[in-house]
This record gives structure tokens, sequence and C-alpha cells, in this order.
């Protein structure tokens, strides 16, 4: 099928895309728009490391055809720092040393704010639920857990 | 991932239209994420795919005395948020709940669920006990199909070339309650081994004077377990009935074996979670 040209809002601006209809939002943001915080682990939506919010919800963008992100609002780890002034869930994960390899770490930290913008002061357990659609094989989550619950807390 | 023709479809007109048009081996896209994991994975390889995610009129869900529509595109976490659905159709938001992850429920739709027609939706137990209706619109026009009418196998529907455009379900009484569980290995972003579903209304006197059951994973499609529900009707809900009632169900299972468990396994966890999605069930009817 003809490549077709469309546009997608990423991190507060337009971008037109000139690809395949069946390319996964994930592709065009890492390949066309060389956004290359989200990451492909699996593919199929397992391991969440390609999780970017969709109108402040978070998807796996792996499993979303760009096409159907145009309309939207999208944001990238890319976006969440405000100018050079890190967002505090970032800040946090420094912090708190929760980051090793960091293949996980995008998505992980989209998925803890999008987490306290919908419930702010989360149970350990909650926060534990909260995450579980992002996988780390490095840290055992432990250190991720207490970077989030120092941010719902503060 | 595999090539494939994309069309978006605004209007479910326009999606017909789109199916007709373009013949044989098409596939609707809703949430994607059974649908694009098949084509990644699974070698499925349809001829071309209709995009329903910009068809506003699939994303409706709201509820008056008669009952619940919920569009087909509606998501997975707007069910299980949803205030109405908490109180009144509570299997369904347990089903609607556990769907995948966070990320899953922000993406998959109710309607995706239905028509992927594997018997382990975690939706398709609630459905049934809650005697949901299907409606669906193709080129000959609409129609409505009870949803245990609707599944014909694994992953086969009763559709041709047609679309569902909503889920309908009847008020339940303020004497019945629902509850759906599941039992699967890992607690998140896994599919059940067996899901149980247990409708009930109770009488003046607490005796049951409705019960409906059905079953997750352990046949073809879901299942309801009418031996169950007779052994549970007309009587009053205590331990030992409901006992009664998990060992009919387990006899009415046919699982097979694979990696989520033993058919001997499966069956012992359709007694048992049975009994105890009766005795959840029976609780919430009486407030």
């Amino acid at each position: 099928m003809a490549k077709q040209i469309f546009t997608l809002n990423v991190n507060g601006r337009d971008h037109e895309v000139y690809t395949e209809p069946n390319q996964s939002l994930l592709e065009v943001v890492r390949d066309e728009l060389r956004l290359t915080g989200a990451k492909e682990g699996c593919g199929t939506g397992d391991c969440g490391a390609c999780t970017v919010l969709v109108d402040g919800r978070i998807v796996t963008s792996c499993l979303v055809l760009a096409p159907d992100a145009a309309g939207r609002e999208i944001t990238t780890i890319e976006g969440l720092a405000d100018g050079e002034k890190l967002h505090p869930m970032q800040q946090a994960f420094i912090d708190h040393g929760s980051v090793q390899c960091g293949f996980c770490i995008p998505g992980m930290i989209l998925s803890s704010v999008a987490l306290l913008e919908e419930n702010p002061a989360p149970t350990r357990d909650e926060i534990r639920r909260g995450i579980a659609g992002n996988l780390c094989r490095c840290t055992g989550y432990r250190k991720i857990v207490e970077a989030i619950e120092s941010v719902a807390g503060s | 991932m595999r090539r494939f023709d994309y069309y978006r479809a605004i209007s479910v007109d326009e999606a017909i239209a789109l199916l007709n048009e373009h013949g044989e081996g098409g596939m609707l896209l809703s949430g994607g994420t059974d649908l694009l994991v098949q084509i990644k994975e699974a070698g499925l390889a349809p001829a071309y795919v209709v995009g329903l995610s910009g068809i506003d009129e699939l994303r409706e869900l709201r509820s008056n005395g008669d009952g619940l529509h919920i569009g087909a595109g509606v998501l997975m976490h707007e069910v299980a948020s949803d205030g109405t659905v908490q109180a009144q159709y509570s299997a369904l938001c347990d089903g609607a709940g556990v769907v995948g992850s966070r990320q899953t429920r922000n993406m998959a739709t109710v309607g995706g669920n239905v028509c992927n027609a594997a018997p382990s939706a975690d939706t398709g137990p609630p459905l049934s006990v809650l005697d949901a209706t299907v409606h669906v619109a193709g080129g000959g026009g609409t129609r409505e199909v009870a949803i245990d009418d609707f599944w014909t196998g694994p992953g086969r529907t009763v559709l041709d070339s047609e679309v569902v455009t909503h889920i309908t379900v009847p008020a339940p009484p303020a004497n019945a309650g629902s509850f759906y569980e599941r039992h699967t290995p890992r607690q998140i972003m896994d599919i059940a081994a067996v899901g149980t579903a247990v409708y009930v209304e109770l009488d003046g006197d607490g005796n049951c004077s409705q019960a409906r059951i059905a079953l997750g994973a352990v046949a073809p499609t879901v299942v309801r377990a009418p031996a169950a529900e007779a052994a549970l009707s007309g009587g009053p809900i205590t331990a030992a009935r409901a006992a009664e009632a998990g060992r009919a169900a387990a006899g009415e299972a046919t699982p097979i074996s694979d990696q989520r468990g033993s058919a001997e396994f499966r069956t012992h966890l359709v007694e048992v979670m049975t009994t105890r999605s009766i005795l959840h069930a029976a609780e919430r009817a009486q407030g």
C-alpha cells in the first residue's frame, strides 16, 4: 500500500510524517521522528518498554498503528522535562538509584507519572500493580517503587 | 511488522462498505492488543485491515433503567472505572479490570475482546451470565445475537462481513449480584487458565431464584454450566450447596492441557472457583 501523509502531535509539536499506514507508532516515533527513548523490547505489548502517553494515558506504542494516533496528543519520555529541568519523577529515579541498564526506564517513568495522575496517593501494592506492565530485568523494582513513593509523598 | 493494506473507517457504514468492496480475507482492527500480536507473532496474514478506532458511534457507554449499552469500541479501563458497571454489572467490572496490564486496558475494547472469541476472554463469562446481546451490522442490515450463540469456536464467531456495533445488558434487579474471577500463573499480563462468572438473584426468603454460571478457558468457547445452575437454583445459597454446584460445574468443563495447566488441574480449579464465585455473587446480591 502506498505511503500516506498524516500529522502526529508529539510532545506538543505537530509533525508531518510520510509512511506506510501499517507502521506502528513506535516505529514512526523512533525511525521517522528520531525520538529513541521509547524502546522495542518484545514488540507484542508484554514488556512495556515502548510505553508512551496518548491523551495522557499509557499505551504500548508497538501495538498502535501510527495513523490511529493522528489527532491525539502523544507524549514520549523526551517531552517530560521542562527544558533543562527534569520532571520530578525523572529526578527521583536518579536520586534513588533506580536505573541500571536503563532500557525499561523511559516506559517505567511514563507509567509512574500516569499512575500518580490517576491515583495521587497510591499504596505500595498499588504502585507495584501500576508498573506491572513494565518489565525490568535489572533492578528487582525496589528502588523504582521507592522513587515513585517519594514523588507521591512530596 | 508484516505489510498489509490499512483503511481507517470513520463510520460503521463505511466499515461495512470497505468489507464489501475489498472482499474476502479482511480483518477488523479495534484496540490492536490481540490482532496486531497475531499478525506479528502468529503468522496471521490478513488481505487487508479495516481500522475502527476512528468511529465515534462505537465509543458510547451509557446506562438507564433498562440496562447497559456498551459501544464495541469502549475501552476496558472505561468499563472497569464506570460507577454503574461497578455497582450493577459487577462481574463485567471484575473481568474488564484484570485484562492484560494498565496499558492493555487503555487500548483493548470490549467489542474486540468478544470478537477475538478466545475461550479465555475475561469479559466473556461475565457477559454470558449477565445475559448480554451482541448487536451486529452488515450489508443486509442489523441483527441481534445472544452472547452464548455468538461464539462458534476458538477465534470463531457468527460474524459474516459484519461489524459488532454494541453490546447491551439488561438491568439486573436490586436483589441480584454477580462476580467473576480467574486463575492465572502470573498475576498481571497473563491469560486465564480458568475463569468463572456467577450471577444470582435472591427471593424474599434468601433463596436463589435465578442462577447463571459461565466458565472460561475450559472448552472451545466460553460455556454455560446448566447442571451447576440447576444445582444452585431453588434453595438457599449455603457453603454446602455452593460446593455441590461447584462439583457439578467441574463435570461440565472439558479443558485441554497446555502450559497454563493440565486438564486435571483446570477441572479442580473449576470446582473451587465456581464454589467461591457463587458465595461472592450471593454476598453482592445481599448488598
